[in-house]
């Protein structure tokens, strides 16, 4: 099978990145390191191309009513020039996607994952019917995130553009462009949707300004970094948000609203999910990796993303463990059973440690 | 592309094998290190220890895989290459040298002869066959 290519894909072969197949794309990997393109981002600026991410415009004189029906969150704090963090959910609370709802002057955007594209475009239509929405994916766009200390300075030489005014998750958007205070990195920065055809153009702009290019393998240790889920791996079509540690993104009022998993979650809520997300982390020797089993004195867990954390110099990971273990926990490594600790993500923002 | 020197021999699980002075050096190729991207850790085999042919004697740990490295004939641990606890990235800068992991002191240098040469490791790295997660 041969891989979709982004509008950057020359750029990355030209830049020696070792590509790798994702979701059906043809991705960059890293460009020689990843921990070099981490470091980039954590104490300077580097620029993903996540131009793979599905984007999907919304219009009618019903989008929000539908938007607030799919999504947890409610959509209708996406007001223009606003993006609001959410995810979809099956009738059973499980968590079909993660997305971003855009507010824009007429109608509504969002960009959900990759790999979730076939499913997630199936389930909006199925909703869609007897409502005045219209959805259109588009293709034509790529998408480019600029993130780290030095992010909106460089952003800033590269378009002439100044970014540092806008809030956190604040969108603008001129000539064609949506530009969003947005990122995937625990950092500042903002994640820009453009047209392909100008993407080039943009990325060499970028490069000029100082912007290391980064490639998926920098931006998973980021993300785990600053505490952020993947879908597929911490969370899936049988892991409800509270059992995510996503309870934040979903929008309990008003409670008249009826959003799709709803009344699950409401039971889930009053029981008290016998799961949750929490972090662990591993000051020894070791790297935890998905799959491990986590011994708790609540019971056994497991890690659903582990990396070592190029910032903190060991390992860190997100763990599914029973509610209530806090504090010591062991991981069963290979053969061996390693002591660790239970903490609270995030590990790492602005560069610094956070947890305790 | 990767470099394969046509001196040294070849595991299929990736680890090259260098015979001077009766001794066998020991890493792993430089396919393998750039398939696991940054090495962090590497657990290496205690001196003194008798592994045989095949059998697993030491761990390398990039940011997001682990991997076996096997014993690429049976022999004993006469050196490690401890140099490697404080600075594993020697293990992608200089897969064929500074990034060695153990020596062996071989039971039969005969058993290199059950490994591949240069080309018969490339052959099979090229095939697509590489066993390593590279993501």
């Amino acid at each position: 099978m041969t891989e979709a290519r982004t509008p950057l894909f020359e750029e990355h072969v030209a830049a020696g990145a070792r590509m790798t197949p994702f979701a059906g794309w043809s991705m960059a990997l890293h460009y020689g390191s990843q921990i070099v393109e981490h470091h980039a981002v954590r104490r300077a600026a580097g620029m993903f191309d996540v131009s793979h991410m599905t984007v999907i415009d919304f219009a009618g004189t019903e989008a929000l009513d539908f938007l607030r029906l799919v999504v947890a969150n409610d959509a209708a704090k996406a007001v223009p020039g606003h993006a609001v963090y959410g995810v979809l959910l099956n009738p059973e609370g499980g968590v079909i996607d993660d997305l971003i709802v855009y507010g824009r002057g007429a109608g509504y955007r969002a960009v959900v994952n990759a790999s979730t594209r076939t499913k997630v475009l199936r389930w909006l239509g199925q909703h869609a019917t007897g409502l005045d929405v219209q959805i259109r994916e588009r293709p034509d766009l790529a998408m480019v995130a600029v993130q780290g200390p030095t992010a909106l300075s460089a952003f800033a030489r590269a378009t002439g553009f100044d970014a540092a005014g806008m809030g956190p998750f604040s969108v603008v958007e001129r000539d064609g462009w949506m530009i969003a205070r947005t990122g995937y990195t625990g950092e500042d920065g903002v994640e820009v949707l453009l047209p392909g055809t100008q993407a080039v153009d943009f990325w060499r702009h970028l490069a000029a300004a100082g912007v290391a290019p980064a490639g998926l393998a920098a931006r998973d240790t980021l993300r785990l970094e600053a505490g952020l889920n993947l879908y597929g791996q911490d969370m899936d079509d049988a892991v409800t948000p509270l059992e995510a540690n996503l309870a934040w993104t979903i929008a309990w009022d008003p409670p008249e609203r009826d959003f799709i998993g709803r009344q699950a979650l409401t039971r889930q809520r009053a029981t008290k999910p016998a799961r949750t997300l929490k972090g662990v982390v591993l000051e020894a020797k070791g790297v935890l990796r998905h799959g491990y089993r986590v011994r708790t004195d609540r019971g056994d867990g497991v890690v659903t993303s582990g990396i070592f954390s190029p910032t903190l110099g060991y390992s860190i990971a997100l763990a599914r463990l029973p509610r209530g273990a806090v504090g010591d926990c062991a991981v069963e490594i290979r053969a061996a059973t390693v002591p660790a600790r239970i903490v609270r993500p995030p590990f790492v923002r602005h560069g610094k440690r956070t947890f305790r | 592309m990767s470099e394969t020197p046509s001196e040294l021999r070849y595991a299929p699980s990736h680890e090259w094998a260098r015979l001077e002075d009766d001794v066998v050096t020991v890493g792993i190729s430089d396919f393998a290190q750039e398939a696991l991207g940054d090495v962090v850790y590497v657990e290496l085999p205690e001196l003194d220890q008798e592994f045989g042919a095949g059998t697993e004697i030491a761990v390398v740990e990039s940011v997001k895989a682990a991997a076996d490295i096997y014993a690429p004939v049976s022999g004993t641990v006469v050196e490690v290459n401890d140099a490697l606890e404080e600075a594993p990235e020697r293990v992608n800068q200089d897969p064929y040298g500074a990034g060695w992991f153990f020596k062996l002191e071989p039971l039969d240098t005969a058993e290199l002869d059950n490994l591949l040469s240069a080309d018969g490791y490339l052959e099979q790295c090229e095939s697509g066959d590489a066993g390593l997660d590279g993501a």
